[in-house]
């Protein structure tokens, strides 16, 4: 490695071929790295329970007096709640509310943190002041910030996903900021100005691509954690309103009961942990494979 | 040196600026009328009206604004709504029990998370190496309240060694039910801690294990624990320490939920209390309050690196 140190700095031959060709090489590194594959399969078998479970299981805001509370067994098979609602039915429509409120966080945080950072890193003017309002956010903590929003507009879905949501940007912003940053003063983006390349496209062409890969990293754990977080909301009881099934709400219920039924936190618990895991996993893989600079310090 | 202190305890007063207006500004640019939701569904037009008034959101902006910054630079965080007492006279009450889960974590989590990661640095690619960073990723993912009923079930319900919610002060009632009541939680909230931090320890300690003067170390004989603990952890404090402050954001929201499952009367139990009672007010001033001890004692850490590392000078 040592004395190969030299040569690494330029790109060999085969490099050269791999940039040429469509980059096969990712899916190379991909087939390197178990934890995409373990983590992407595992996500893979959640989002089909959570598109097709929902189909085949009992209705989950079915109210069932008489068999409140029964164990796990053939009647339901993660047992029924104090009003006598299927468990299992609830789980699986819960995984739905969970992918949805990640997908959505990640995608909100990434795209407003995105423009945010582009922004800061490249108008100098405009980065102080951006900075300074990241800090300030980054100083106050998520949770506390999410519940206050949320009792301050009501609870739905859209406000959930919203405060969660922007805890998360500053860290975006920085990351994104960071990377403009180390590129904007490279040969080729040097080029772009001297071309008389007007901003939009300089950020857009030759600065943009460059966030690509942290920002898939990034969002993989965005997704995790505001799994988590709607779940830590929804067990407070400021979360999504109780009638949803989520896995946050079905937790919540069970908490009076648990001395009794523990079940009805486990299974959801279960559930989240396995899903937070998957994608935490499938993020651990990718940062290895998009960024090995960062994968040989971790 | 002086300098330095004074530049960067200037520094966190714009932090707090932007803390504070953005605290003021979300109540006032919350979509709908935060009053109407703070009243709740059954409220009527008066009760609404009366919450407006008390919130002061009927006068213009600009002396909203001057009032509420006057009121906080004195340290005044505003007055609940339903309970009379000022915030700052409610922080007061619950603040011992939170302070406590909260020391008792950080220790627990440096005891467990440092020597963890600097040995799975030290046996980097082994087993041990793969065994501590599988625990780091499933501490990751495993929600702080699912870990903490499952910690009652085992070991409250099942064994019984443990009580199962409660809080017993240390000065009240000794340091021995203190103990048995804090153990799970801490242990609980330390675990999210721990698998950040092991794996920061472990990042940071093969970085200064590649370094020269721990292979002079070793050529001089020095005994692997020696090396260890003076030569590689040592240069690897710093990042070390800049983690554990930052994770105190994290920590914060850790407590709410730890001190909920377990059932202990601190700052978490009251963020929740008021978010029941929908008395935002209160939930207002733990906002800030915990932001500004995190910007204070992220200023402290920053402050504090020439203790660890004499090679940094300001």
């Amino acid at each position: 490695m040592s004395i190969n140190a030299n040569q690494d700095m330029l790109p060999s031959a085969d490099d050269t071929a791999a940039m040429v060709r469509d980059d096969p090489s990712v899916f190379v590194l991909a087939l390197r790295h178990p934890s995409i594959i373990i983590g992407g399969v595992l996500l893979i078998v959640i989002v089909l329970i959570a598109m097709i479970g929902p189909l085949l299981t009992n209705d989950p805001i079915a109210l069932n007096p008489i068999n409140r509370l029964k164990a796990p067994g053939d009647f339901a098979w993660f047992g029924t709640d104090y009003l006598g609602r299927d468990v299992f039915a609830r789980v699986i429509h819960g995984a739905r509310v969970s992918l949805v409120v990640g997908l959505a966080v990640s995608a909100c945080a990434i795209s407003v943190g995105l423009v945010t950072g582009l922004l800061a890193g490249y108008i100098r003017v405009l980065d102080a002041i951006i900075m300074r309002v990241m800090d300030g956010l980054m100083a106050i903590p998520g949770i506390l910030l999410a519940i206050a929003l949320i009792s301050l507009s009501g609870a739905t879905l859209f406000t959930v996903v919203i405060a969660i949501m922007i805890p998360e940007i500053p860290r975006v912003v920085r990351l994104v900021r960071a990377v403009v940053l180390s590129v904007r003063e490279e040969p080729y983006v040097e080029a772009a100005i001297a071309a008389g390349t007007k901003l939009p496209l300089i950020l857009i062409r030759h600065i943009l691509p460059n966030t690509i890969a942290p920002m898939i990293v990034q969002a993989t754990y965005i997704c995790a954690s505001a799994m988590l977080t709607e779940a830590i909301l929804g067990f407070l009881g400021a979360g999504i309103p109780p009638e949803i099934p989520s896995w946050g709400n079905i937790m919540a219920e069970g908490r009076t009961y648990f001395q009794i039924t523990p079940w009805i936190i486990f299974y959801p618990g279960i559930a989240l942990a396995v899903t937070v895991l998957a994608v935490n996993t499938l993020g651990d893989g990718l940062r290895d494979t998009l960024d090995p600079r960062i994968a040989r310090k971790m | 040196m002086l300098g330095y202190v004074l530049k960067r305890i200037a520094a966190t007063v714009p932090v707090m600026g932007v803390v504070a207006l953005f605290v003021f500004l979300m109540i006032r640019l919350a979509p709908g009328d935060p009053a109407a939701v703070i009243a709740g569904d059954y409220a009527t037009a008066e009760d609404v009206m009366r919450i407006r008034e008390q919130l002061g959101l009927n006068e213009p902006i600009i002396v909203q604004f001057t009032k509420w910054v006057g009121a906080l630079v004195q340290g005044d965080l505003g007055e609940a709504i339903f309970s009379n007492k000022s915030v700052a006279e409610l922080i007061g009450q619950r603040i011992g029990p939170t302070v406590m889960l909260t020391l008792t974590t950080i220790i627990f989590t440096i005891l467990v998370a440092v020597p963890l990661g600097t040995l799975a640095a030290w046996r980097a690619g082994t087993f041990i190496d793969r065994a501590v960073m599988m625990f780091s990723v499933g501490g990751f993912s495993v929600p702080v309240f699912v870990l903490g009923y499952i910690l009652i079930y085992i070991l409250s319900i099942q064994l019984k060694w443990l009580p199962v919610q409660g809080y017993r002060s240390m000065f009240e009632h000794g340091l021995w039910p203190f103990l048995r009541h804090i153990t799970l939680p801490t242990v609980t909230l330390s675990v999210i801690f721990i698998a950040l931090i092991a794996r920061m320890t472990r990042a940071s300690v093969i970085e200064v294990l590649q370094e020269d003067y721990v292979r002079t170390a070793r050529a001089k004989g020095q005994s692997e624990f020696k090396v260890l603990l003076r030569h590689a952890l040592r240069n690897a404090a710093v990042p070390i320490v800049t983690v554990i402050g930052l994770s105190l954001a994290l920590l914060i929201g850790g407590v709410v939920v730890t001190e909920s499952v377990y059932n202990i009367p601190g700052l978490g139990r009251l963020v929740l209390d008021a978010v029941l009672a929908r008395d935002y007010p209160i939930i207002q001033g733990l906002i800030l309050f915990f932001s500004f001890v995190y910007i204070l004692i992220n200023l402290l850490i920053d402050l504090s690196y020439t203790l660890f590392d004499p090679r940094i000078r300001y």
